[in-house]
């Protein structure tokens, strides 16, 4: 016991200050991906036709290729020589797309998240009863005020279950990011690692760590779905 | 003579190839109950759409109280907010109270306050015998309540005119009357109404007016007496006497 509480005291200044960023990197991301991927999913359901292919070529693109590449792209790519050579040209400032590794940690998983959340958010538009805005115009209400009225508050509460995979998709993807040398829970458990080298110790315990986040965002997002339902919304899963 | 609040000249339309419409004529006085009759696929549901302009008409003139709903620059929200419609699967708003469904249009629309909408919801919910399901959603109500919230959100617009696709056709048949009740009464509130139905007691007892359709025209036009007892074309008489087999007489 006594080593055990030992360890635990060694380890929880670097561990802790890892899970604070991982954190902060997951809210910040999929605040990100909303800001992204809710206005595509309505560019590509509502949209005009140049609309539809520009949200289309972004999910495309971005759910097409690694992830890896994607944060290789925008830490490294972005800082080349040549494109700060190009920026500098158009009058903005010297190094402007060459960004801190947490900047670009963050731009990348949002970029990322956004091109899935569009997805998410387009499959609840999509499956709204085509009745609802018919009952809508018919009504006299316009088209944008169907879809803020009626349509959105629906597609919303549809949107909340899977939405709640990407939270949990998202805390476990942020660990990707200690390949820029960002110190989060990962970054800081492969530093106690090769100081120490316990890693049969250390990956348990930090697969824990994220394991108890997943569960209690699991938990406490079907808490959000239950306070929001209203009888009779939902998507029926047919069960043959 | 009345002014029509509906007037439709010369009315084309057409989904691809097929023609659903082929040229109707058709003008609706204030106060008249119009039902519209024939077999599924002959148009009667897309004629009703085209007046609000659901559905854009190919070709042909509409005019609903004395505006072109078919002249290009229209208001059509102007427009739609004057004609009410009930349809056969209800379409209300599924995430809002019977109340808030029937305060939408007059708060959204016509930017009614808050506490008026509310009042006049609530006024129209007594008026379809539902005020004491106001706080309950689309799915807490049976069909048949559906359809009645459904009809208090039209008659929330204070339309010139209702138009009704077949309102009890997705009803369980004993839940068919208390629909049936309430237009029965709004038509004895002088309402003009439009309704394609396959409801004959209804159309016997409550509408001045019957409208035989098939193949995208109508066929035969007349008054529920003239149409029920004295048919002059051969496909009335067998249209009838088919659906007086598969329905009933009573509504």
């Amino acid at each position: 016991m006594a080593e055990l509480a030992k360890f635990w005291e060694m380890i929880w200044p670097e561990l802790g200050r890892g899970l604070v960023v991982t954190l902060r990197l997951s809210a910040g991301s999929l605040l990100i991906g909303l800001l992204i991927g809710f206005p595509i999913a309505l560019m590509r359901v509502y949209g005009t036709r140049w609309m539809k292919a520009l949200a289309t070529g972004y999910v495309d693109a971005v759910r097409g290729t690694p992830l890896l590449v994607q944060l290789f792209f925008i830490y490294y790519g972005l800082a080349d020589p040549t494109i700060n050579q190009l920026l500098v040209n158009l009058g903005l400032p010297e190094g402007f797309l060459v960004l801190e590794k947490i900047t670009a940690a963050y731009l990348a998983l949002g970029c990322n998240s956004g091109a899935y959340q569009a997805e998410y958010f387009r499959g609840a538009l999509q499956a709204i009863d085509a009745g609802q805005m018919i009952a809508a115009r018919a009504l006299g209400l316009n088209r944008l005020q169907a879809i803020r009225y009626i349509i959105i508050p629906q597609a919303l509460r549809l949107v909340i279950a899977p939405w709640s995979n990407e939270v949990a998709y998202m805390v476990k993807y942020t660990s990707v990011v200690y390949i820029i040398a960002v110190q989060d829970l990962f970054g800081e458990t492969r530093r106690i690692m090769s100081a120490h080298y316990n890693q049969m110790t250390m990956l348990p315990f930090v697969g824990m760590i994220y394991l108890v986040i997943v569960l209690l965002i699991t938990w406490g997002m079907g808490r959000v779905e239950k306070q929001f339902h209203i009888p009779g919304l939902q998507i029926d899963v047919e069960r043959v | 003579m009345t002014k029509p609040i509906i007037r439709i000249k010369g009315l084309h339309k057409s989904y691809g190839e097929l023609e659903v419409i082929k040229g109707i004529d058709l003008e609706v006085v204030k106060g008249e109950v119009l039902v519209i009759i024939g077999p599924s696929g002959t148009g009667k549901s897309t004629l009703l759409r085209c007046i609000n302009l659901l559905s854009s008409p190919d070709k042909g003139q509409i005019w609903v109280d004395g505006d072109e709903v078919t002249a290009p620059h229209t208001d059509i929200n102007k427009i739609r907010a004057k004609v009410g419609m009930v349809f056969q699967d209800f379409n209300l708003f599924t995430h809002m109270t019977a109340l808030d469904n029937v305060m939408i249009g007059p708060s959204k629309v016509k930017g009614m306050s808050k506490e008026e909408a509310r009042e006049l919801a609530l006024f129209e919910l007594e008026r379809v015998g539902l005020v004491e399901k106001a706080d309950a959603y689309p799915g807490q109500l049976s069909g048949g309540q559906k359809q009645r919230v459904a009809i208090a959100r039209a008659l929330a617009m204070s339309p010139k005119v209702m138009l009704f696709d077949e309102p009890t056709s997705a009803l369980d048949p004993e839940l068919i009357g208390e629909v049936l009740e309430v237009m029965k009464k709004l038509a004895r509130e002088h309402m003009t109404m439009l309704v394609v139905t396959h409801e004959m007691g209804f159309a016997k007892e409550v509408s001045n007016r019957i409208l035989f359709m098939e193949d995208g025209n109508i066929i035969e036009e007349g008054t529920p007496q003239q149409l029920f007892y004295n048919p002059r074309e051969q496909r009335t008489k067998e249209f009838l006497g088919k659906i007086t087999e598969l329905y009933g007489e009573e509504g």
